[in-house]
């Protein structure tokens, strides 16, 4: 028991991103790459982002899930080692946006990952682009989620 | 027995691994604040690298379907290992507890070389494509830095110094003869050859570090980590230490070498400390200001200048300079 909760609050103490870009306008991408600049510097807490899933623990989608990306989405998500959570960050992550009923987009992004995993964590981060302290605390949510 | 259980203790205890990590987590700490001060940024608490070692050996490890699996598996504890008895071996001579066979400098030179393989083995091992690409990345590098590394190490070997009528040279295969020798007449950085040879050879470790613009082989936005790619968990968090080992040992290395090691007093403990924390602080310098090159200039770089360079260190140790 005492180990299994040193580990989750190393976990907490180090949180990995893999981002995955899935087809949104890009502007909730460059929101997320405000987090690492002097101002917000995410780095504090341990965020890093990382280059493959193998190395990490969230999973952070920005965009609707349009259909050619769908199945890479789901890839990414299970090629992800336990314990792993999802941040869905924007209004079209969340609830597709404006592109809800656009014919190109597969579906919600909770969705999406919820079909391959049905007991997956998922945060949800609203905002046209949401700020950077939303994100930032967002990442606070999903750590408590965590515990 | 009572000699086994003692190497047992110099190796997992101290100066090996737990006491080479310890140093080597704080080593990586200051490394990222001083990149993140550099930056106008804050950066990470001091337990940040300990926290990402622990966290990864709590995670599930994957083993993809196409892999290697035995190898797969060993090879990172094999990274470990190298790390650590290379850690326990310099270490030794810098603290002069005395336990190193004799050439103990080509065994640590060997030694070194094996982390880096283990990580390109594991990498083939994988059957990943883009690990694949990391693993022959790593190895041209590893072709590229070693032979600047080991000349410059040989100039350290060579030195000779004209004590009024009699002639002292340094001969000797051993750290530990390496750092008597220099207690003798000096530190070997203090002439032009020892000099270029030291800046040959911190040049090599940073390379071996796999830093910034050295670190083509797990280059994260453009080959997914590299020889990293595919592994996950335990593995990940096995060889971040091995990395972490490295960072503490290699500086201590050059020092021991080149910079007349530890004076077995208070005030030269902290001289020495200084020293290492210095040549930490370039590395960070070197790695914060520089882009990443391709893996054919790295290749040019070691096999052009920096061979060219510690050429002629061994030319000037040869005439006595």
């Amino acid at each position: 028991m005492a180990i299994s909760t040193l580990l989750l609050r190393a976990l907490k103490k180090s949180p990995w991103v893999f981002h995955v870009g899935t087809s949104g306008c890009n502007n909730c991408d460059i929101e997320i790459a405000d987090c690492m600049t002097p101002r917000f510097d995410v780095e504090r807490f341990g965020v890093r982002l990382v280059g493959s899933p193998r190395h990490a623990d969230v999973l952070l989608l920005s965009g609707p899930i349009s259909r050619g990306c769908r199945r890479a989405v789901q890839e990414a998500y299970l090629q992800m080692p336990a314990p792993k959570v999802v941040l869905l960050v924007g209004t079209c992550a969340c609830s597709m946006g404006i592109y809800r009923d656009a014919y190109s987009v597969a579906g919600p992004a909770d969705q999406v990952i919820l079909e391959v995993d049905r007991n997956a964590r998922l945060v949800y981060v609203p905002g046209c682009p949401p700020k950077p302290e939303t994100i930032i605390a967002g990442v606070v949510k999903l750590l408590e989620a965590l515990a | 027995m009572g000699h086994v259980i003692e190497h047992m203790f110099l190796f997992l205890v101290f100066p090996g691994l737990l006491f080479t990590a310890a140093v080597g987590f704080l080593l990586q700490w200051g490394d990222r604040r001083l990149a993140a001060m550099l930056q106008w940024r804050v950066g990470p608490p001091p337990a940040q690298p300990v926290w990402d070692v622990a966290k990864l050996l709590g995670k599930e490890v994957i083993v993809p379907e196409q892999a290697w699996r035995r190898g797969f598996l060993a090879l990172p504890f094999v990274a470990l290992s190298a790390a650590a008895l290379a850690a326990t071996l310099i270490w030794s001579a810098a603290l002069q507890i005395d336990v190193a066979p004799v050439g103990d400098l080509i065994v640590v030179l060997y030694v070194l070389a094996i982390p880096a393989l283990a990580v390109m083995l594991g990498a083939a091992c994988s059957g990943n494509p883009l690990g694949a690409v990391g693993a022959s990345r790593e190895m041209k590098l590893i072709l590229a830095y070693e032979l600047p590394f080991v000349i410059a190490i040989v100039v350290a070997v060579f030195q000779r110094r004209t004590l009024g009528e009699e002639v002292v040279s340094a001969s000797t295969l051993s750290l530990s003869g390496l750092v008597e020798f220099q207690k003798e007449v000096g530190a070997i950085i203090a002439r032009p050859s020892g000099l270029l040879a030291f800046i040959v050879a911190l040049l090599c470790c940073h390379a071996k570090l796999g830093l910034v613009p050295f670190d083509m082989a797990e280059a994260e936005c453009e080959i997914g980590e590299g020889a990293h790619i595919e592994f996950s968990g335990a593995l990940l968090g096995l060889l971040r230490l091995t990395r972490a080992l490295l960072t503490a040992a290699l500086p201590v290395l050059l020092v021991t070498v080149f910079w007349g090691g530890m004076e077995q007093s208070a005030g030269g403990g902290a001289v020495f400390l200084l020293k290492v924390l210095l040549i930490v602080v370039i590395h960070v310098l070197i790695r914060s200001t520089s882009p990443r090159v391709r893996i054919d200039q790295a290749m040019r770089f070691f096999w052009g200048p920096a061979t060219l360079l510690a050429l002629i260190a061994l030319l000037l140790a040869g005439s006595g300079a």
